[in-house]
């Protein structure tokens, strides 16, 4: 059925179209302003076009190779061993919770369920984590605390309970044990929901700050998302003071400009961006499963 | 009455076996599956259970050497709390801002998500669809650093693209890092324009579930698009839109601590209206190492977030039994 063009219509276009293009614009800005020369983009602001298109900030952070490529390396591997680690320790869990007839197994779902309601805050949890499993400044701190997720377990559950129980049966009487069962079977039925858990573990790994500011001191081994962090907040402390002395502004000529932190943005966001558009289906399908019930 | 002559057999059978023997049975049966399932369950213990434990922190004398649960009980043991709110006036303000935006991003937020939604809805070119809500779901994909960073390239003092806009109107720029005042709206604005998409999602998916037949019926009898949303989509989408607010109220004490902390790039001089508890206790644990404040204030937030889940779950629950989360 063809629908006409009212006004109300052309004002539910507009609202859409405006708000999709408000949510592209900054991305676009940071490309345009990674390009940009320093003088125009302090004598014009950041624009989506610049007139003169340079890779002088590239060039700049490649000076710096060696911190950023090491932080690649950290949040690959991170991201790596994290989502696969995360995908088999609930993947695990969730098949567990999907047995029906084994002893224990209400208890254990509210041992997870609580988990997704209280939690003790930063302050212990970061007692924990440092003094009594001494994760601080190793890698490990930016993979363990989140491996296991709750909404993961129990999306995992609530599709594992939907596979036909006959699978299960016939799959004992040939002998095979849980486990296998579990990745032989299983694993590769609930191909969806694992790959949209794939897509959000690694989603999380890759985007994560927190245990880098939070358990990773050593410098030389931040994250890539700290990296930017640290670098961002060395720049805007300057700024801000810049309307105050000349000797801060001299000094913020010095360091590297918003271009360097818009190239800074490009390279740890980029393979997402790159990515997006094959995996995005997948992200949509993962919130409408587990949308309203966790 | 054979039936229940029966449950009762088997009862006493139960009963009768004590608990060794029915755990031995029940590992002898299940050994592989509680295997699986211990390493999640460590995990969880190790990062969710301990630090619950550890809230008992607040009570006492925190000693690095003793730890946790050897550290000393405080005389009186609420005295990390007498602290806290007397005459802390930081504390009482990252306590309201805490709520204040909370609320704001719950009421706003879901406003405007649902009108997203309603509006992917009646947009009929496909293509068009497709493209506007991949789009508005991009933000969602990435860290709160870089959105702290699209932030500054905004609303920078000298090179910022707000300014140079209010600028070529011939106005004068506005130092935004350098006041307060602006920035509950800017993070709603972000928050808005970071979670849309993804919310929208949520309500299309349910949107999407609903009987083409109502809506054959309205049109039948003559009714607009605008009566087919307001007496057919709204009402509909009710629970879910209750469902999920509770949800959200349940969290209220929770600040996006991604959004408090880079996107106002953990400025001093925006605290007044942007400083939250999470923020706040940030501060207090990892810069000036005040753990007694920073353990109370944590401690004050889980109970109240406690309270909070439990009383918008029985609210939940009473409303729609299925959509309550315990």
């Amino acid at each position: 059925m063809k629908e006409k063009m009212t006004v109300g219509r052309f004002f539910v276009y507009l609202f859409v179209i405006v708000f999709s293009l408000a949510c592209l614009y900054p991305f676009l800005m940071v490309i345009g302003g990674s390009l940009m020369t320093n003088s125009e983009a302090t004598t014009e602001g950041f624009k989506i076009f610049p007139k003169e298109i340079t890779f002088a900030s590239y060039k700049m952070l490649l000076a710096n190779g060696k911190l950023i490529l090491n932080g690649y390396k950290i949040t690959v591997f991170v991201t790596v061993v994290g989502t696969f680690c995360s995908i088999i320790v609930n993947g695990m869990m969730g098949y567990v919770l999907s047995r029906k007839k084994m002893a224990g197994r209400k208890v254990m779902n509210i041992y997870v369920l609580i988990t997704m309601l209280f939690n003790g805050g930063m302050v212990p949890w970061y007692m924990i984590c440092t003094q009594y499993l001494h994760l601080k400044n190793t890698i490990w701190a930016l993979i363990l605390p989140m491996v296991v997720n709750a909404w993961y377990i129990f999306l995992i559950r609530n599709y594992f309970s939907g596979i036909p129980e006959e699978l299960w049966e016939s799959a004992k009487l040939d002998g095979a044990s849980e486990f296998k069962i579990f990745y032989k079977i299983y694993l590769i039925l609930a191909k969806p929901v694992i790959a949209t858990i794939v897509l959000f573990a690694a989603l999380g790994y890759w985007n994560d700050w927190w245990l880098g500011l939070m358990l990773m001191e050593d410098t030389s081994r931040q994250p890539l998302q700290m990296l930017l962090r640290t670098m961002m907040s060395n720049i805007q402390f300057l700024q801000t003071m810049s309307q105050q002395s000349s000797e801060v502004q001299a000094m913020l000529a010095s360091v590297p400009g918003d271009g360097v932190k818009m190239a800074m943005v490009i390279i740890t966001t980029g393979p997402i961006i790159l990515l997006y558009p094959f995996l995005q289906k997948y992200f949509m399908k993962g919130i409408m499963v587990g949308a309203v019930k966790g | 009455m054979s039936k229940v002559k029966r449950e009762k057999n088997t009862e006493t059978i139960a009963v009768s076996r004590n608990i060794a023997t029915r755990l031995y049975w029940a590992f002898k049966k299940n050994w592989q599956l509680y295997l699986m399932a211990a390493p999640a369950m460590l995990f969880l213990f190790l990062f969710s259970y301990l630090p619950l434990g550890g809230l008992v922190i607040a009570f006492k004398k925190y000693e690095f050497k003793k730890g946790i649960w050897g550290s000393s009980f405080l005389d009186p043991w609420y005295k990390n709390f007498e602290i806290l709110f007397k005459n802390n006036d930081a504390a009482v303000s990252a306590i309201r801002n805490t709520i204040f935006l909370n609320f704001l991003f719950i009421v706003f937020g879901t406003i405007f998500a649902i009108a997203l939604a309603l509006s992917f809805n009646e947009i009929a070119n496909k293509h068009l669809k497709k493209l506007t809500q991949s789009l508005s779901f991009l933000p969602y994909f990435i860290s709160t650093v870089v959105v702290g960073i699209f932030v500054t390239g905004l609303l920078g003092f000298d090179n910022g693209v707000i300014n140079r806009l209010i600028t070529s109107f011939g106005g004068e720029k506005v130092a935004f890092y350098m006041n307060a005042s602006y920035w509950p709206l800017i993070l709603l604005i972000v928050n808005i324009w970071k979670g849309a998409g993804y919310s929208a999602v949520v309500y299309l998916a349910t949107i999407s579930g609903f009987d083409e037949a109502y809506y054959e019926a309205a049109r039948i009898d003559g009714a607009t698009r605008w009566q087919q949303i307001r007496y057919i989509s709204l009402p509909l989408l009710k629970p879910t839109i209750i469902v999920l607010t509770l949800l959200s109220v349940g969290k209220i004490m929770n600040a996006d601590f991604g959004l408090f902390y880079n996107v106002t790039g953990d400025m001093p001089t925006l605290y007044a209206t942007t400083d939250v508890l999470d923020t706040y206790i940030f501060r207090a644990l990892r810069q000036t190492g005040d753990i007694g404040v920073s353990s109370a204030t944590g401690f004050f937030q889980s109970v109240i977030g406690f309270v909070m889940v439990v009383g918008s779950n029985w609210v939940a629950r009473r409303y729609e039994k299925d959509s309550a989360l315990f």
